[in-house]
């Protein structure tokens, strides 16, 4: 249809953001905010429109790919360092998996932009907030682009900074920048996985490439063991940013961050990161049979550990967190059960009704001023449309016929039972623990009757920065807010329909740059009407059991809890891994050993020895004395003059 | 042209020891205006620089003791490659930013500043000297000025400080003499040119990896490495911000710009053998060192102690004895420089204002001084090797070009990375972060010109080598290579 997208179009995806975060950034720093001359709502405009511009390349981006069926567009890369061996180009990959990407990220984040929009009107870091969501948005576009696995790596960095800075927004707040703290570090130590990698396959191949290292894997260029180790350090670092098992930790505490932040973090930023680098070189993973199973170990144990914790939890927006790692415990799933085009599907509606469902736990905050959904209640009453769209969410995500979220993880269910039959009974459970705590979320949120909101809460637990400013009955939010969801709630519903038995046709354009030998080991299966029906059947049971338990009260969660037991003790204490890493390692091992060390060596030996030079220090103290007598000058000058002598003096000595 | 930059500090410091006692104040002036012209002289040096060529270049050379004795001149050759051009330019360019920082000194400002304009001479004299003791004799100089900034212009234990510092450059001193006439009177020569073509000193009166090892602990120590490190923290705690600056910015990249230059340049063979030795220790400062910051309760100590770690990544690079990993050293050693000077000069603000450097009593001060809180961010991020800043493209590199000799080796380095996140974001979690304390209600943002005029120049040094490093690091890749190839 348009004539094939020029390289200069695709760096502008990631340029218009970026150039929209420097704008910004000079603007405050030469305190044109403060003086008047630059109104913060420019802030906003200017990010709207610059990741409008983004979004609208990035279709026309798709269209050229979508006429190549999802190959490869090559552009030059360019030389960015050259040392002896080490040869770092950068440049632009841009294929179906590309495309997909650019669009989900843009989309998702330009709703997001409008909502925050009305969402940040009344904070005093609306300029600071739109610097870096520009600049999360361009990190984000620049690892999708990106051609060598270096350049990759600038940006997966970047796209770790950013969720820092906006997790820590508040930063007044001590659970923010806790929080902030806590998401950084445990990224990084995934991503110190991704650094040996690194470091194994450009000893391996002596390239960066990402193009090269594709090559050398199917030519089996690379030794087993080293490509297994490759392939399971980039996991570690995908592992980190999409919140697997077990570093997922920080995503739940991520929340601190304002609610857009979140919808952004959760839908097309950050932890869609990590399911795009393992797509990304799906050619070296579909070749180590080792690194595909811990995929799916990871994915497994991932997908049903997250899913029980959503259903203890209080906090609507921790739930939807479980929630997102729960959904990308499925994507690793299908990544690991050779269903790459399945995962990517699934990260693709996932974004629309996960983003979805964050706008409209800000909408519900917005209203309310709290995130507990205990404090909650009735309010489908008040806020018609965003009781509706969380709805339209809701059952995409338990994946009920025929919203977007059941084609995908449908497609997931059948890979896995093609491929790995227990990965696929895993899911299935799965579905069921899903659909448990949407609904339980549902009914707490906006069933029964409003329980008063922020009022009945102390202030000092107050969520957002919208606590305080609250009116006694909660409302609906403005348009600039609701619009956003409507579009969401569209495609939310619809977005599964790009790619349904018969008509492939987003499916083609995902898999469709994968060299020939990958395509041939991926799993490929036809729709099965049996596995559909099950999983829409017992996500219907799912459902009825939060309705018998949660509406109907047929059954008292008190006494599933005592008959559940020890299990319900685990859950609320997120399985002691707060407590393991945060106490028992870092605490203990890490900082008690250094103290000890510090004690044992830099104080006590060192000062051992330095004590022999106490008397050195008294006559040094003498020599102080005389030098403030103003002359030091001279005393410089004689110890000038006494240096060169013991030199000559050692001259002539010496031979 | 060299020349003249490495002596034009002295002339500054002669007209200012000239000025009067009622003129303290143009003291400063003076400084700046001298530090600016060697900055400008030695960047004009930058640009025409011909990067084509191989070899030294601006060399200026007489004989300045004729000894009579046998053949033997002392001689006084200066030049520049690769490898001594970056470490010159960052030496000028600190050197102007230490005096900017110090504009406020009130304490014997005529004093002050005739020092740092000494130590500046004698900083550039090290890696400009093409003469073995011409390079010793700058070396040892520099021990004058520190001193006296460290001793009177210090805070804390700052007797202690000075004297422990001199003490233990005193201590690698008397090794690297030694082997300095050694390797002199074997090859009949003090040039470093003529040394680096003889290759082997099997004949010389010790063994030759004796003298290499005499050699590399007096470079070693300045660096520092573990366990010779612990005059680095009390120095730096103890001095005034601009030393503090130079001390982390300049001085420590003596003990690695001597290691390239003199250990593995010279006595490539012994070099070669030492690799595993030079990994080992490098793993551990790098280990040790990061430990020890992660404990610390001082703002400056913990910058200290983060040098150790980060000059270990120097050493790392060194123990890959090739082209990679060496150009990885020498350009950790510029970012360094930038990145913990930048680091100095900014805790030198807040302590400045808030009068303690103890994180715990220190807290959200980012709503008091947004302006240091990003730049400390900037700086901070660098540090714990953000990609698109400069300590990344540097580390990486280490990384790249060591990990197929010491894999394992490389990997506790790669560790050292995530201590490095640690100790830099709980910092700035602690003292900018969190809930205004009203005790610090009254500190004000740094405005002034000569603050924030120091550090905007720093930030655009140190994103500019982090989003195109080619600019500077082809220049270091070439001052190495020469190393490398008799390396091989």
């Amino acid at each position: 249809m348009l004539d094939p997208i020029k390289e200069g179009a695709v760096w502008a995806i990631m340029f218009l953001p970026l150039a929209s975060f420097a704008i910004i950034t000079l603007v405050s720093f030469l305190g044109l905010t403060r003086s008047g001359a630059w109104s913060p709502r420019y802030s906003g405009y200017l990010t709207i429109l610059a990741i409008l511009g983004s979004f609208l390349l990035s279709l026309w981006a798709l269209d050229s790919v979508a006429d190549t069926d999802g190959a490869r567009i090559g552009f030059d890369s360019h030389e960015w360092l050259t040392v002896g061996d080490l040869q770092v180009n950068i440049g632009i990959t841009l294929d179906g998996l590309a495309a997909v990407m650019l669009v989900v990220v843009t989309g998702v984040s330009l709703l997001v932009q409008i909502y925050s929009q009305e969402y940040m009107r009344e904070d005093e870091g609306y300029n600071r907030y739109f610097a870096f969501m520009s600049l999360f948005t361009a990190s984000m576009l620049g690892l999708v682009l990106a051609s060598s696995v270096l350049q990759l790596f600038v940006f997966w960095e970047l796209v770790g900074l950013c969720s820092y800075l906006l997790i820590g927004f508040w930063f007044q707040k001590d659970s923010a920048r806790r929080a902030a703290l806590k998401a950084f570090m445990v990224t990084r130590i995934g991503d110190l996985g991704f650094m040996i990698a690194l470091l194994i396959i450009f000893t391996q191949t002596g390239s960066l490439d990402i193009d090269e290292i594709y090559e050398a894997a199917i030519a089996g260029a690379i030794g087993s063991t080293a490509l297994t180790l490759f392939a399971l350090g980039l996991f570690a670092g995908a592992a980190g940013k999409s919140a697997q098992f077990p570093l997922h930790t920080w995503l739940p505490d991520a929340m601190e961050g304002p609610t857009p932040v979140s919808a952004l973090i959760h839908a097309a930023t950050m932890v869609a990161a990590g399911v795009y680098l393992v797509a990304r070189f799906y050619p070296v993973f579909a070749v180590s049979e080792d690194a595909l199973l811990t995929i799916a170990i990871i994915g497994s144990i991932t997908t049903i550990g997250a899913a029980l914790l959503g259903i203890v939890a209080t906090d609507i927006k921790r739930v939807m967190a479980y929630s997102t790692i729960s959904q990308l415990g499925y994507m690793m799933m299908g990544l690991g059960v050779g269903g790459m085009v399945a995962a990517i599907f699934h990260l693709f509606t996932h974004a629309f009704f996960k983003a979805l469902l964050f706008l409209g736990a800000g909408s519900v905050n917005h209203a309310t001023g709290t995130f507990d959904m205990r404090l909650m209640g009735g309010l489908r009453k008040y806020m018609p449309i965003t009781y509706g769209t969380m709805i339209v969410a809701s059952v995409a995500l338990v994946g009920i016929f025929p919203f977007s979220g059941f084609w995908s993880k449908d497609e997931i269910l059948a890979d896995a039972w093609a491929d790995r039959p227990w990965v696929f009974v895993v899911g299935m459970a799965g579905v069921y623990l899903t659909a448990l705590y949407v609904g339980r979320m549902i009914i707490m949120t906006f069933w029964g009757e409003y329980r008063g909101g922020v009022q009945a809460e102390d202030e000092e637990h107050a969520g957002d920065a919208h606590a305080g400013a609250h009116h006694r009955a909660p409302h609906e939010s403005p348009a600039l807010m609701t619009l956003p969801l409507l579009v969401l709630a569209v495609l939310a519903f619809g977005a599964g329909f790009l790619n349904v038995p018969g008509f492939h046709w987003l499916g083609d354009i995902i898999e469709g740059w994968l060299p020939h030998e990958t395509e041939e080991l991926l799993t490929h299966t036809d729709f099965k009407l049996w596995i559909a029906a099950t999983s829409v059947a017992i996500g219907l049971a799912g459902l009825g059991t939060a309705w018998a338990i949660y509406q109907a009260k047929m059954l008292d969660p008190a006494r599933i809890r005592s008959f559940l037991q020890p299990l319900p003790q685990l859950l609320d204490n997120r399985y002691y891994l707060d407590y393991l890493y945060e106490t028992v390692f870092v605490k203990e091992l890490v900082l008690g050993s250094a103290r000890w060390g510090l004690a044992l060596w830099d104080e006590y030996v060192i000062d051992g020895a330095v004590n022999g030079l106490a008397s050195a220090t008294g006559w040094s103290a003498e020599q102080l004395k005389l030098a403030q007598t103003g002359q030091v000058q001279l005393y410089g000058g004689v110890m000038f003059l006494g240096t060169i002598a013991a030199v000559i003096g050692i001259l002539v000595v010496n031979p | 042209m060299l020349t003249f930059a490495i002596f034009f500090p002295l002339v500054g410091a002669l007209l200012i020891a000239a000025l009067p006692k009622d003129q303290e104040r143009s003291a400063k002036v003076i400084a700046a205006v001298t530090t600016a012209i060697v900055l400008a002289a030695v960047a004009y040096m930058f640009i025409d620089y011909d990067r084509g060529a191989s070899g030294y270049q601006f060399i200026d050379s007489t004989t300045w003791l004729d000894s009579g004795i046998s053949d033997f001149n002392l001689n006084y050759t200066v030049g520049l490659d690769g490898l001594s051009l970056p470490l010159v330019l960052l030496t000028a360019f600190l050197g102007l930013v230490s005096i900017l920082i110090s504009w406020r000194i009130e304490l014997r400002p005529k004093e002050y500043f005739v020092w740092l304009l000494v130590l500046e001479t004698s900083l550039l004299g090290v890696f400009s000297s093409l003469d073995l003791v011409l390079f010793f004799l700058f070396w040892e100089l520099e021990l004058i000025p520190m001193y006296f900034l460290i001793s009177i212009w210090g805070s804390g234990n700052r007797i202690y400080s000075a004297w422990k510092y001199v003490l233990y450059t005193f201590f690698g001193s008397a090794f690297m003499i030694v082997g300095i006439l050694t390797l002199g009177f074997t090859a009949g020569t003090f040039d470093i040119r003529e040394l680096a073509e003889v290759g082997s000193f099997d004949d010389a009166i010790i063994p030759a990896w004796s003298i290499f090892t005499l050699l590399s602990i007096a470079f070693l120590v300045k660096m520092p490495i573990v366990p010779f490190h612990t005059w680095l923290p009390d120095a730096h705690t103890d001095a005034p911000t601009a030393v503090s600056v130079m001390l982390a910015g300049v001085l420590l990249k003596m003990g690695g710009y001597g290691i390239l230059r003199m250990s593995l340049s010279i006595m490539p063979e012994q070099a070669a053998d030492a690799n595993v030795i030079f990994a080992v220790i490098a793993a551990v400062s790098i280990i040790y060192g990061a430990m020890m910051t992660l404990v610390q309760t001082d703002l400056k100590r913990l910058i200290a102690y983060s040098s150790v770690s980060h000059m270990g990544y120097v050493l790392l690079g060194v123990s890959s004895i090739g082209l990679v990993g060496l150009t990885g050293a020498a350009t950790q050693m510029v970012t360094h420089g930038l990145i913990t000077g930048m680091l100095f000069a900014l805790v030198g603000m807040v302590y400045d204002r808030a009068h303690t450097r103890e994180i715990g009593d220190l807290s959200g001060l980012a709503t008091r001084m947004p302006f240091i809180t990003a730049m400390m961010l900037v700086a901070g991020l660098a540090s714990l090797g953000l990609p698109a800043l400069a300590g990344f493209t540097a580390e990486i590199t280490v990384f790249l070009g060591t990990f197929e000799r010491h894999e394992a080796f490389t990997i506790i380095g790669v560790l050292g990375v995530a201590f490095a996140a640690g100790y830099i974001l709980w910092m700035i979690q602690r003292v900018f972060w969190g809930p205004p304390d009203p005790k610090w209600a009254e500190l004000t943002d740094a405005t002034a010109w000569w603050e924030r005029g120091p550090i905007i120049a720093l930030t655009i040094a140190i994103v500019a080598i982090g989003v195109y490093p080619a600019w500077i690091m082809d220049l270091l890749r070439d001052g190495v290579a020469p190393i490398a190839e008799r390396l091989a």
